[in-house]
């Protein structure tokens, strides 16, 4: 097991690879109550199209398996694995997103026998077509308690918006029709295919000794056997920098409109510019439109915003955008004005003294999430699936010169990459 | 055993509340002035936090405001309005780095702790009113949020539901506040308020973070003084009216997803004898995934995503809340009845009542992990005047036995059933 200690931030993480290609990373964190373990595939909403392991044909599977996928793992012959955990005084969870599936536990006593039955659950499927017609209610369900919420549709409406055919405009969840597609046998061959060891991690922050851990996890993937770790081939459709279309809107029946300004960028996949352009993309959206922000004051004196405005950075291998939006009482002048601000970034001089507050306050939102175990794993995990150390992400941080951001920031936007979407209030019908 | 490590220090016109934990890497500072929930002021108090985040005396704007935050290593501040039981709570937070992990930064916690102290007692005003201008500007960004409320399906059914069933007692008053208030409220009475606030309401305040290296009790010193004049009567509780029959009422909407919500009277609170018997009661019947509630309503029956209940601690209430089809109104109402008779009927095994204790366990040590449920459940005891240590608090849930949970099932009496549906929806069932 490897050990490292990182004494700015006084942690020490231990990591191994196991034979069958599984990664453990552990953090323990003695000072705590509670752990929180973290099983992680590299699988995800976008990973539609793959040759299936055992196969030579690539296949096309129904929109929103990965996440009924993770639903339909919890069930099992006999028994629902929530109550496992429940049993052992754990609460367990699971999300997808676009590109990872997590299935997550939190305890606070029996943290080896919880640990064990995270690897177990997921690592034994059981699925019957009983069982998968029935889950097609409650996740229609699910889709139609987010077709209600005006941010979910402004969010995947403005991705839908920039991008022609990249499964990342897709709902995680699919639609009430794809769903009714999904067969047994389509979960099995996207489980045998993605749940390999060699295409998972898992991840225990809390209170432990890391040598009994790793002895547990190891002993626990020694009694089960995988196939030779697959090469998994995915494939995404070619996606041009340009937006698909420049802007789109829909109609809800809604209080109050919404608008959403997306920037459609170039994924990077070497490591080291993937996280400096993270790290600059981040900071400089909330140097812009954070409360401290001079364009969020600019909303503000034009009342185009409330308090909801928000921005983020969504960045994986396969895809890269940046979204800024919120509540508007003039959706058009919004996308108007914040166009405009996002076109200056092109002669944009960001000073000194405004790039060292930033940076400082980036670091002292690094320590904010180091507070909390659950933080702590999913970066950790997150990070890893990318190749990047979350605890070096201090000395990167620290690392970054203001000729990086001003570079960054001048070539961010091109003529072509920005999009609009807005939620306009329908007429009462 | 972890143990809560909080003391309790009467300083002039406040309570000082120092809590040492070597659990985070940043210090929490928490202030709350409470009073008695009343129409005439509630709108008041909740465009308060918005004006007094505009700026201070020595940061007038909000630029210059937030750009200070910016500088104390992204120092988070946040304030806001909520209820507990009859109470209107007012509550500022603020995170800050803790200087043990920054280089050469041996002041950020005395420059943070004074900014705090500025932003509640120095705030940009002269001595009659605040900037108008702001005022005015703030009314906006309130009455946007307001409005907004009705987007958001579940807050709305939920607030919807409190307004009828406690229509005779404060409860039901919206911490928010009300539009048409609002529109009378002038820099001037919102001032006086303020004033008010500052020298009538009772202030707790928490210090929490890792104080080995600080003197915090010096540091703090004198800073917060005040003159306050007169304690506020907190027993002033109404009686809970009679239940003549159950209110069921049903709202149209334009929506896809029903939001079903029942609301029952508990008659239990915070600092009663039988309270542990309520939280094992509602981890049986519905707070956790392995709970009667989501079993039957969405495991068995695939009506819902979610199906789940809450209590609130010190008014005696208990929700029931669930997203479900339009057309599934009276099938999932009837299964949501039968789980309560089925508590009445003392329905559930020794080893359901083992892992609901377990469960409710966990939770509590998880919160105690968090920097501001730490706070929050200080701060409950407080206000219930019943403080436990975590032994304590174990030992009251441990001794909760099968007849006891029965006597709480049978002691809850449901009061209101709110549905939230689609146009012309549940009649085609």
């Amino acid at each position: 097991m490897h050990k490292k200690h990182y004494p700015q931030i006084k942690e020490t993480v231990y990591r191994e690879t196991l034979p069958n290609g599984l990664r453990v990373i552990l953090v323990p964190k003695n000072e705590m109550a509670q752990t929180y373990g973290v099983f992680t595939t590299d699988y995800g909403s976008i990973d539609q199209s793959f040759v299936p392991i055992n196969s030579d044909e690539r296949i096309t599977v129904p929109d929103g398996i990965a996440h009924f996928l993770e639903h339909k793992l919890f069930e099992k012959e006999d028994r629902d694995v929530f109550q496992d955990f429940t049993k052992n005084g754990a609460s367990a969870n699971a999300f997808t997103s676009f590109t990872k599936t997590a299935y997550l536990f939190s305890a606070t006593s029996e943290v080896e026998k919880n640990t064990e039955i995270l690897l177990d659950f997921v690592q034994t499927p059981y699925f019957s077509d009983q069982s998968v017609e029935k889950e097609k209610g409650i996740i229609a369900q699910e889709i139609q308690m987010y077709d209600d919420q005006p941010d979910w549709r402004a969010f995947f409406g403005i991705i839908a918006t920039m991008y022609n055919a990249h499964p990342v405009k897709i709902d995680i969840a699919g639609t009430v029709d794809s769903i009714q597609l999904i067969t047994k046998e389509d979960l099995y061959t996207c489980y045998h295919t993605f749940y390999h060891p060699s295409n998972m991690t898992v991840t225990l922050v809390g209170q432990f000794d890391p040598e009994q851990m790793i002895a547990l996890i190891k002993k626990n993937q020694a009694q089960k056997s995988f196939e030779k770790p697959p090469h998994i081939n995915r494939f995404y459709p070619e996606e041009e920098l340009k937006v698909a279309k420049a802007e789109d809107a829909i109609e809800m029946p809604v209080a109050v409109a919404k608008c959403m300004v997306g920037i459609k960028e170039e994924p990077k996949q070497d490591s080291q510019t993937f996280i400096k352009e993270e790290l600059l993309a981040d900071m400089l959206l909330d140097y812009f439109y954070s409360k401290s922000g001079e364009y969020y004051q600019e909303l503000y004196d034009k009342d185009l915003i409330d308090g909801s405005l928000g921005f983020e950075s969504e960045r994986q291998k396969q895809f890269a955008f940046s979204v800024i939006g919120g509540n508007t009482s003039d959706p058009d002048k919004f996308a108007e004005t914040v166009k405009l601000q996002l076109d200056s970034f092109k002669s944009y001089q960001l000073r000194k003294e405004d790039f060292e507050r930033m940076k400082r306050k980036m670091i002292g939102g690094l320590l904010r999430d180091m507070n909390s175990t659950s933080e702590i794993a999913n970066q950790v995990s997150q990070y890893q699936m990318l190749d990047i150390d979350f605890f070096e992400l201090l000395p990167t941080l620290e690392s970054l010169s203001l000729q990086d951001a001003n570079q960054f920031l001048n070539n961010w936007i091109k003529d072509d990459n920005v999009a609009v979407f807005q939620v306009k209030i329908a007429e009462a019908s | 055993m972890i143990e809560l490590n909080e003391e309790q220090i009467d300083k002039k016109g406040y309570k000082l509340h120092i809590v040492n934990s070597k659990k985070f890497k940043t210090v929490h500072i928490t202030a709350k002035f409470r009073c008695l929930l009343k129409r005439e002021t509630v709108t008041k108090r909740a465009l308060l936090p918005f004006v007094l985040q505009q700026g201070t005396k020595r940061y007038p704007t909000s630029n210059t405001f937030r750009r200070a935050l910016d500088d104390l290593y992204g120092a988070v501040l946040s304030m806001d309005g909520t209820k507990k039981g009859e109470q209107h709570i007012l509550t500022a937070r603020m995170t800050i780095a803790n200087q043990n992990y920054l280089s050469d930064q041996d002041s950020i916690l005395t420059d943070g702790l004074t900014f705090f102290k500025e932003t509640l007692f120095a705030p940009n005003a002269t001595d009659s009113r605040f900037d108008p201008k702001v005022v005015e500007r703030e009314k906006q960004t309130l009455k946007q949020k307001i409005a907004a409320i009705v987007d958001d399906k579940m807050h709305y059914a939920n607030m919807r539901m409190i307004d009828e069933m406690c229509k005779e007692e404060p409860y039901h008053l919206h911490v928010h506040g009300y539009p048409d208030d609002l529109e009378q409220i002038t820099a001037e009475e919102l001032y006086s308020y303020y004033q008010s606030v500052m020298t009538e309401d009772p202030l707790d305040l928490y210090v929490l973070g890792d104080f080995e290296a600080i003197d915090i009790k010096e540091l703090i010193g004198n800073l917060f003084d005040r003159n306050q004049s007169e304690p506020l009567d907190s027993d002033l509780s109404p009686e809970i009216p009679v239940i003549d029959e159950v209110k069921d009422i049903i709202e149209e909407q334009d929506l896809q997803q029903g939001k079903l919500h029942f609301g029952y009277r508990t008659h239990t609170k915070y600092a009663d004898k039988d309270y542990p018997a309520l939280q094992v009661f509602n981890a049986i019947f519905g707070g956790f995934p392995s709970s009667k509630l989501f079993i039957n309503v969405r495991e068995k029956n695939s009506l819902a995503y979610y199906a789940a209940s809450r209590f609130e601690s010190h008014k005696g209430l208990l929700f029931v809340f669930s997203g479900i089809a339009p057309t599934d109104y009276e099938k999932a109402k009837a299964i949501i009845l039968e789980q309560m008779k089925a508590m009445r009927d003392g329905e559930f095994t020794e080893a359901q009542i083992d892992e609901a204790k377990r469960l409710i366990i966990n939770q509590y040590k998880e919160t105690l992990d968090d920097p501001f449920g730490m706070t929050e459940v200080l701060y409950n005891q407080h206000l219930a005047g019943s403080s436990r240590s975590v032994s304590e608090f174990i030992e009251a849930v441990e001794s909760v036995n099968h007849q006891a949970i029965v006597q709480m099932a049978n002691k809850i009496e449901l009061d209101t059933t709110y549905f939230l549906t689609a146009k012309g929806g549940q009649s085609n069932a």
